[in-house]
């Protein structure tokens, strides 16, 4: 059986200033699998999952992601302004989804759906945007420290997402300094 | 186009319109202000005033755009909204063009419905009034357009403003111009010529400006 290719990259190369972040990188991440990438702080780990996001363009080689993705990077993606309920109401709008009960149930933020983001701590604003990605199926997660700032019951509940997301035939990278029982597929050191 | 992300994305704006710098009150404020400067330097004499009034609006209103955008996209560079935006599908204009018209409308459209009022305090004769009103909505519109684009491309200098000024001076002359064209040939021929090269010139903007400004966003968010 021939597995399904959801991330494919070839000969991928980046610099920042004059300084080579990383060279010649391949491989490729198929249905079920999850890419932990590792490496010091300023090794590329973010720059790199942006190129596989979109969000910067490589010096080099090319990324090719044959189902959509969410993104978490580090930062948040929300507004002071709006609400917990109010800021999943809006993303389920643009990507035409219907998971905003399910987003909150899973990360336990009944009791905070009507507070504004400004509000929030640094946790909850994290567990926000991580409940993003329930709103709409994607077979790809692409999540830059997701665990950071979370205590340890919404690790657990990422961890349980992560693998219920590779169980059901998507893929997931990962970029982190953690130590976090996850099992992957293979590591990447940056 | 899909009308729901539009929608969406409109009415998020409109939201962050009001919440930043109290929606229309700081604009407004800025506008009569600049305005009230005019009779403590140019004089009080009526006949001076009635011949600058309308050339002191058209500046009055380019220097509150300016005001109302520098942070229109930076906000979204920092907080990762536009990360998430950049990454989607459907296209970066239809984001473009819901933030635009929403800043547009909470703080330039009502600016130039109340632009007669300062109007009378310059002693802009009453008749020419509501054709003033026109021209500084229709002018207005073209205005917070170009200034987007400026605002996109500045989006990742720190205090851009000076380089959104910089960047969309240039482009605001034809809109100016055409502008205090219309005001002042107030009922003759010419008016209607002038008023159509003036809806013209922002018609033209409106459909260049969401799409160029759209390539600057990808280049700020890279």
């Amino acid at each position: 059986m021939t597995e399904r290719v959801l991330i494919q990259v070839k000969d991928l190369g980046m610099v920042r200033g004059v300084r080579k972040l990383f060279s010649c990188i391949d491989f490729r991440v198929c249905a079920g699998q999850l890419l932990v990438l590792r490496g010091a702080n300023g090794s590329g780990k973010t720059t790199f999952l942006r190129i596989l996001a979109g969000l910067t363009r490589p010096l080099a080689g090319n990324v090719d992601l044959h189902a959509s993705h969410h993104w978490v990077g580090h930062l948040n993606g929300q507004k002071p302004f709006e609400t917990v309920e109010s800021h999943l109401n809006h993303w389920t709008k643009v990507w035409g989804g219907d998971g905003i009960d399910r987003s909150i149930e899973v990360f336990e933020m009944r009791n905070f759906q009507s507070v504004r983001v400004g509000l929030l701590s640094a946790g909850q604003k994290r567990r926000l945007a991580l409940a993003r990605m329930l709103l709409v199926d994607r077979d790809i997660w692409l999540l830059d420290e997701p665990f950071a700032a979370l205590d340890s019951e919404a690790r657990q509940v990422l961890r349980n997402l992560i693998e219920e997301r590779r169980r059901n035939g998507g893929c997931v990278v990962i970029a982190m300094h953690d130590i976090i029982d996850l099992q992957p597929t293979f590591e990447l050191s940056l | 186009m899909k009308a729901t992300p539009f929608k969406s994305a409109f009415n998020q704006a409109i939201s962050e319109a009001w919440s930043a710098g109290g929606g229309l009150v700081l604009p407004l404020a800025f506008f009569i202000g600049v305005g009230m400067l005019v009779p403590f330097s140019v004089g009080v004499r009526p006949e001076i005033l009635v011949e600058v009034s309308s050339g002191v609006l058209w500046i009055a209103l380019v220097l509150v755009t300016f005001v109302t955008m520098e942070r229109l996209y930076q906000a979204d560079l920092e907080d990762g909204v536009l990360e998430l935006w950049v990454q989607e599908k459907q296209p970066l204009a239809e984001y473009v063009l819901a933030k635009t018209l929403a800043h547009w409308l909470v703080a330039g459209l009502p600016i130039a419905i109340l632009s007669p009022l300062l109007g009378l305090l310059l002693h802009m004769s009453f008749e020419l009034l509501p054709l003033a009103s026109l021209c500084y909505g229709v002018g207005s519109l073209a205005f917070f357009f170009w200034g987007g684009l400026g605002a996109a491309l500045s989006a990742s200098v720190r205090r851009g403003g000076l380089l959104i000024a910089l960047i969309v001076l240039p482009l605001y002359v034809p809109t100016v111009l055409f502008g205090v064209l219309t005001i002042a040939s107030y009922g003759t021929d010419q008016m209607v010529i002038n008023l159509s090269f003036l809806v013209s010139t922002t018609i033209f903007t409106l459909a260049l400006c969401p799409f160029m400004t759209s390539v600057a966003l990808r280049m700020s968010a890279d």
